[in-house]
């Protein structure tokens, strides 16, 4: 082989590897575009903000310390202890669950039969104000998240390479555990939506509102339902691009990276999700290898979302959308 | 009586179909314009026209840019940074390489280049609709500002990659620059401010405002009626860019007078720039203007009572600003999705009924 062709199939690895925790955020997005027509902006805030209260439980901070502090003059920053990751991780999914009842509470139950635009700006304010409160809460500064996940060179994956084509792939572990855990998530989320009850009526409100009310199903209960397994999605997302580049302020931006991710398979497949994930991660790293140099770099920066452009003016709906059909 | 039809006869076709049809709204128009422009000019300071009058005339004009393609077309665009950053680097290349010309050409001539690559980015508005759109303009916005940091020629191979406005005359006065006065910088920018707002007004009541709000309300109905769509859409793209254009051209040269792309250009100003037309109200002239005082204004309140009455720290005012800000507009999205518009248009029919109930 050809060093190109290997240097070639490292980045198509690496580029797989970050479609993957693309695919985990878009995966947030589809669910709740499913069963309740929201397009929820605020997913990579959700993220941020779950990340951020993951790491505040494990450390014991003093939430809003900062703003106590201003207004009584005290000192205050931590409790004084260290909870073990994986009880840091149910609390903050309780704290997910009860974010969820919130915004459905105070914000979307008010929405109800507002158009999409509409529902959608509300995202946008959701997260903004989101991204306060978690600021608010836990303080801005850039922490670093340590669930115990394996870091690093892959050894194994190194030394097997090296001695197939004389060259070590530079793959970290954690990429490999992120994808794991992403098939894991997609497998439990399919179970789940598949042979549960509360599963099936989520399917059915996605299907249809009026016909799944009128058979029982309680869609205020559906919508806090669907909201808290996006916030575990988040949760999850964040625990991942936490360990990876710590847990920061841009962190929220990859929900701008999921949208394209989304426009190529369609708001409404959660397949679509992983494969266009796949096809933006693997994409954009190799149109940075082979292109990027000669433009300048950093093209990962506006590529994606070239290539959904481009990709729907072919094909409006996406890969695995729903056929758009208008009727005057 | 203030604000009544009543007893205002119409005696010819002219006078029927002026902007503003009622005596008190016409005579409140050409007050609020005596004041801005014969009083504020001789009271205003460097504080105030940085903190407040510039970024407020400026916001306004990208508010009524945006608010043409995405309130009266019906088409969301995520791009606003992008075209602002456009026409920031088209009158800045401009400025350097036409430097005996006036700004005022070179401030529209940048809305000329910025209308053109907005029309560009609009063709696949053709194809696309809703929030497939929405995502489709995050691909201007997001290449633009790359292309801007990337490509040398466009800050003149300067080596910080920032560009400076150089100093630059409008009728002898100075207008651009460190050196420039602030009313200098103020008139110049309500010039540019009451022109697109008339032109915007006018354009949006009539034919080609009611094409856009055909589309916006349903397009294939519309098609069906005889609009057609690629002109309608591609106007309103081109229109709107052109007003972004001139508020990004004139945001570099005269508000801020240095800038880096990324900072301020970003997403951030695409998405402050749309919270302004919602806030404001999607569809209205008046609403661009609202949503841009509330935006600009609440800051600088914000920190004035934060920072400078209670002590806190900025950091903290930030956070708090992020929260009100998504907060307020969680609210009004509840409680008035039409925005200030709206309530200034039921202020006005209690007015024209007051002092009766009914």
């Amino acid at each position: 082989m050809s060093d190109t062709l290997i240097y070639a199939t490292e980045v198509f690895i690496n580029g797989l590897m970050a479609g993957v925790l693309y695919a985990l955020v878009a995966l947030g997005f589809v669910l709740i575009y499913k069963a309740s027509g929201i397009f929820n902006y605020a997913q990579g805030v959700m993220a941020l903000f779950a990340a951020l209260t993951l790491v505040g439980i494990m450390d014991g901070q003093v939430p809003f310390s900062h703003l106590i502090n201003a207004i009584f003059g005290t000192d205050i920053h931590h409790f004084g202890w260290h909870l073990p990751a994986v009880l840091a991780i149910i609390l903050t999914m309780g704290v997910m669950i009860l974010l969820a009842w919130a915004v459905n509470h105070f914000i979307m139950r008010h929405l109800v039969n507002q158009e999409p635009i509409i529902l959608f700006m509300a995202t946008i304010g959701l997260a903004y104000f989101m991204e306060g409160f978690g600021d608010l809460m836990w303080g801005a500064d850039i922490k670093k998240l340590d669930v115990g996940l394996p870091m690093g060179l892959n050894t194994w994956i190194d030394d097997t390479t090296y001695n197939a084509f004389g060259y070590g792939f530079f793959i970290d572990n954690l990429d490999i555990v992120a994808t794991i855990v992403a098939a894991l998530l997609v497998a439990v989320l399919v179970a789940f939506s598949q042979y549960t009850k509360q599963g099936r009526a989520m399917r059915a409100v996605a299907d249809d509102h009026q016909a799944a009310l009128s058979v029982g199903v309680s869609l205020n209960f559906i919508w806090v339902m669907v909201w808290s397994v996006a916030g575990f999605v988040a949760l999850v997302a964040g625990i991942m691009w936490g360990a990876k580049s710590g847990v920061q302020f841009s962190l929220s931006l990859i929900a701008l990276k999921a949208l394209p991710v989304l426009m190529l398979g369609g708001f409404t497949s959660i397949p679509g999700a992983i494969v266009g994930g796949l096809i933006i991660g693997v994409g954009e790293k190799l149109f940075e290898f082979f292109v990027g140099p000669m433009l300048g770099g950093a093209t990962e920066n506006w590529f994606a979302y070239v290539l959904a452009l481009i990709f729907l003016v072919f094909r409006p709906q996406g890969l695995f959308g729903e056929k758009i059909i208008e009727r005057v | 009586m203030f604000y009544r039809e009543a007893g205002d006869f119409k005696t010819s076709y002219v006078e029927d179909n002026q902007t503003f049809p009622i005596k008190f709204d016409r005579w409140r128009y050409y007050a609020v314009l005596a004041f801005a422009f014969a009083v504020v000019p001789f009271f205003i300071n460097d504080y105030w026209v940085n903190a407040i009058f510039l970024p407020f005339l400026i916001y306004s004009i990208a508010a009524i840019g945006l608010n043409i393609l995405v309130g009266y077309c019906g088409q969301v665009s995520l791009g606003t940074g992008g075209f602002m950053a456009v026409g920031a680097y088209a009158v800045y290349k401009l400025m350097t390489s036409f430097p005996d010309v006036s700004l005022f050409f070179h401030v529209l001539l940048a809305g000329g280049v910025t209308a053109i690559v907005g029309v560009l980015f609009g063709l696949p508005s053709l194809r696309i609709k809703g929030f497939y759109l929405a995502v489709a303009t995050l691909a201007a916005q997001f290449f633009l500002v790359w292309l801007f940091n990337k490509v040398p020629w466009f800050y003149n191979y300067s080596a910080s990659g920032q560009i400076n406005a150089p100093e630059r005359t409008v009728f002898g006065t100075l207008v651009s620059g460190p050196s420039a006065d602030a009313w200098a910088k103020y008139i110049f920018c309500l010039v540019f401010t009451v022109i697109v707002a008339v032109i915007a007004r006018n354009l949006t009541r009539g034919t080609q405002g009611r094409k856009w709000m055909a589309i916006r309300d349903m397009d294939i109905a519309a098609e069906i009626i005889g609009v057609d769509p690629l002109k309608a859409k591609l106007t309103a793209f081109a229109v709107s860019s052109f007003f972004v254009g001139v508020a990004g051209a004139l945001f570099f040269s005269v508000y801020l007078g240095a800038v880096e792309v990324g900072e301020a250009f970003g997403i951030n100003k695409s998405f402050l720039v749309l919270f302004m037309i919602i806030i404001g109200g999607l569809g209205s002239i008046f609403g661009s203007f609202a949503g841009a005082a509330f935006l600009v204004l609440m800051p600088v309140l914000l920190k004035n009572i934060l920072v400078g009455g209670l002590g806190w720290p900025t950091d903290l005012a930030a956070h708090l600003e992020f929260i009100i800000v998504g907060g307020l507009i969680v609210t009004f999205l509840i409680l008035e999705p039409h925005g200030l518009a709206q309530l200034w248009r039921v202020t006005k029919e209690k007015l024209r009924l007051w002092p009766f109930p009914h």
